[in-house]
C-alpha cells in the first residue's frame, strides 16, 4: 500500500520555503512567478524520487537545516549539498536515497560556507510537499503571504504532509543511486559566467558602461535574496537621464537603479519595473544565477538569440536524455502532468 | 491611427512593445487591446501590458521571435481605436490623520488646503492603466496635476496594506505592507489583493475608479 508520509523541520536554516516550478499567467494581475529558482535543480531532483516535474519541493538557503522524515520515503537534493548527511551518510547532489522512518537529514552550518560552498539546495520527497494550490500553484509568495505552508518561510517545528508516492514500496526502498549533476564551467578566477541578451535600454548606456557591463568580475553583495541579485562594481552610467514608464521585468532582467549597481531580477521579483533594462540572463543560465553564492562574482558575456535558443534546446536535450536513462533503467518517470490550471515555462 | 511599437527581445522568450510616448488612454486602449488578441496567438502563453508598452511572453519552441513580431505589426493597424469598457469601482477613503500622515505634506507641497486637496483626489475620475509591481497594485491615469507631489526623500520601511499614496504625478493603492517612498493621504478598508478568491485582484485594466470620501481628518 502506497501512504503519505509527514516531514518535520528541525531547524530551517536561513530561510526555507516550499517551492514548486513557479506560478503563470497572473503577472497581469502583478503575481510573480516565484517558484525553484533553479527549476533546473527540482526538475532533476523530482524525477530521481518519481514526481512530475512540478510536485512541491523545499529551497533551502546556505545550509543549516535539519528535516525529519516520519515515514519510509524517498528523497534527492540538487544544488549545493552544504556536506548535507542522512543520519550521518553523506547526500550528494542528484543522488536518488531511500529513507527510513526517523531518519534526520543535515545540511553543513553557514558558517562553513565559502565561496565555492554556493547558495541554495532543493530538497525532493517522493510524493511532493502536499500544501494546497494557490492561483495555480505551490509555490510560497513571501512577499504577499499566500501560497506554499501558511504562506511564509518555514520555522523549527513544522509538519508538513507528503503526497501519495508515485514509487510503490519496493522502488522507494531500492537502494541509492545517482546521476551526474550539471555543472559549470568557472572562469579562471573562479567567478561564475551567465550569458546575456542585450536589453531594451542596452542603448541609452554610454560605451564605457556597456564595456564595464561585459569586462567586469561583479561581486554579488549579501543585500541579494528571491527578488534579486544585487551586484557591486563600477558605476553603469547613462548617456542622459531619462525617465522610463514602468514596463515588464522577467527573471534575468539586469536593471540598473540611479545608483549603476546593476540588480539581476529573480523569481519573487516585482511583475514591472521603471529602471532602465540593460541585459537580461538567458532562461538556459537562470540556474547558475540562483547558485552563485554571496561575495561571489559573476561575469556576464553577450550572447544573441539565436544561440540563446541554442542553449536552451541543450538543457532541455539534457533533461530528456535524464528522462530516457531514468526509464531505461527501470526507474518510473511521469508523464508531465501538473496541477489543474499551471502552466509550467522555465522563465 | 498611431505609429507601430518599437520591438525589443526581452531575453529569450520575451518581446516588448513599446509604443512611442507620451502614454495616453488612447494608446493604453491598444496595448489592451493587443494583449487580449495575442493571447491566442500561437506560443503566446503570457502578456503583460506596462505602461504605454506591452510585453509578450512566448515559447520560441512554439512561435519564433520573428514571426511573432510579424504578427504584431500586421495586428497593429486593425487594433486602432478599439476600447476596453471598464467597470465603475468606488473606492472608499478615510482621509488625513493615521490613515494618511502625509496629506498635510501634500497640501503643503501644492499649495492647496487639506480639504481641498481631499476634494480634488476625489472628485477625480481614473482609469486603471495595468496591474503591476505588486499583487493587486494598479497604475491610475488621471490624478489632477495640481496634486502631483515627489516622493519622499526616505521611502517608509513598512507602509500599511491598503494606504492611499501621491508618488509623483501618480496616485494609488498600496495592497499589501510593502516599503514604499509614496505620500500616503488616507486608507481605504477594502481588500485589493485576497489569494482565495476566484477573482483575486479587485481592479482590472481598463476598469474607471472613484476615491469617495469615507471621513477626512484634516
Amino acid at each position: 500500500m502506497r501512504v503519505a508520509g509527514v516531514l518535520t523541520v528541525l531547524r530551517p536554516g536561513l530561510l526555507a520555503s516550499v517551492q514548486d516550478l513557479g506560478r503563470y499567467g497572473h503577472r497581469q494581475q502583478g503575481i510573480c512567478p516565484g517558484g525553484a529558482l533553479d527549476a533546473l535543480g527540482l526538475t532533476l531532483a523530482n524525477r530521481l524520487v518519481g514526481n512530475c516535474d512540478g510536485a512541491a519541493g523545499l529551497e533551502l538557503t546556505l545550509g543549516g537545516c535539519e528535516i525529519r522524515f516520519d515515514a519510509p520515503t524517498r528523497i534527492a537534493l540538487a544544488g549545493d549539498d552544504f556536506g548535507a548527511r542522512l543520519d550521518g551518510a553523506p547526500l550528494w547532489p542528484c543522488w536518488s536515497v531511500p529513507v527510513q522512518a526517523g531518519q534526520v537529514l543535515r545540511l553543513g552550518p553557514a558558517n562553513e560556507w565559502s565561496a565555492k560552498a554556493g547558495l541554495r539546495s532543493w530538497l525532493a520527497v517522493a510524493g511532493g510537499i502536499d500544501v494546497p494550490p494557490v492561483i495555480g500553484s505551490r509555490s510560497t509568495d513571501l512577499k504577499a503571504g499566500f501560497g506554499g505552508h501558511l504562506g511564509r518561510a518555514l520555522k523549527k517545528g513544522d509538519r508538513l504532509s507528503l503526497g501519495i508516492p508515485k514509487l510503490d514500496a519496493a522502488r522507494l526502498a531500492q537502494r541509492a543511486f545517482g546521476l551526474r549533476a550539471p555543472e559549470w564551467e568557472q572562469d579562471a578566477d573562479g567567478a561564475v559566467a551567465l550569458r546575456v541578451m542585450r536589453g531594451p535600454e542596452f542603448e541609452q548606456f554610454t560605451l564605457a558602461a556597456r564595456e564595464q557591463l561585459w569586462g567586469t568580475a561583479w561581486r554579488i553583495t549579501p543585500q541579494s535574496n528571491r527578488m534579486g541579485t544585487r551586484l557591486d562594481g563600477p558605476e553603469l552610467k547613462r548617456k542622459r537621464h531619462m525617465d522610463m514608464l514602468s514596463s515588464a521585468v522577467i527573471p534575468g532582467t539586469i536593471q540598473v537603479p540611479p545608483s549603476g549597481q546593476p540588480i539581476i531580477l529573480m523569481g519573487d521579483a516585482q511583475t514591472t519595473g521603471g529602471y532602465p533594462r540593460i541585459g537580461v540572463v538567458i532562461r538556459a543560465d537562470l540556474w547558475k544565477l540562483a547558485r552563485a553564492p554571496l561575495d561571489g562574482r559573476l561575469r556576464l558575456a553577450e550572447i544573441d538569440a539565436t544561440a540563446a535558443l541554442q542553449a536552451w534546446a541543450a538543457q532541455r536535450h539534457y533533461l530528456a536524455q535524464v528522462g530516457q536513462s531514468l526509464a531505461a533503467a527501470g526507474w518510473p518517470v511521469p508523464a508531465h502532468n501538473p496541477p489543474e490550471g499551471e502552466r509550467h515555462h522555465a522563465d | 491611427m498611431t505609429q507601430a511599437p518599437r520591438l525589443h527581445a526581452l531575453g529569450d522568450a520575451a518581446l516588448l512593445c513599446e509604443l512611442p510616448a507620451p502614454a495616453t488612454l488612447a494608446q493604453q486602449q491598444q496595448i489592451w487591446a493587443l494583449a487580449s488578441e495575442a493571447l491566442q496567438w500561437r506560443g503566446v502563453h503570457e502578456v503583460l501590458p506596462g505602461m504605454n508598452n506591452l510585453s509578450l511572453l512566448f515559447d520560441p519552441e512554439e512561435v519564433d521571435a520573428a514571426e511573432l513580431e510579424m504578427q504584431v505589426l500586421s495586428a497593429w493597424p486593425q487594433l486602432a481605436g478599439m476600447a476596453i469598457e471598464g467597470r465603475e469601482i468606488r473606492i472608499p477613503v478615510a482621509y488625513g490623520g493615521e490613515d494618511g500622515p502625509d496629506l498635510t505634506e501634500v497640501a503643503a507641497h501644492t499649495g492647496l488646503a487639506p480639504a481641498e486637496v481631499v476634494r480634488r483626489h476625489s472628485e477625480a475620475e481614473y482609469v486603471v492603466y495595468l496591474l503591476g509591481f505588486l499583487p493587486g497594485f494598479a497604475f491610475l491615469g488621471g490624478l489632477p496635476p495640481e496634486l502631483a507631489t515627489p516622493r519622499r526623500a526616505e521611502p517608509r520601511v513598512a507602509v500599511p496594506a491598503r494606504s492611499v499614496g501621491i508618488g509623483g504625478a501618480q496616485t494609488g493603492i498600496y495592497p499589501l505592507v510593502s516599503p514604499g517612498g509614496w505620500r500616503l493621504i488616507g486608507r481605504t478598508p477594502l481588500e485589493l489583493f485576497d489569494p482565495r478568491a476566484a477573482e483575486p485582484t479587485l481592479l482590472r485594466p481598463g476598469d474607471r475608479v472613484r476615491f469617495v470620501v469615507e471621513s477626512a481628518k484634516l
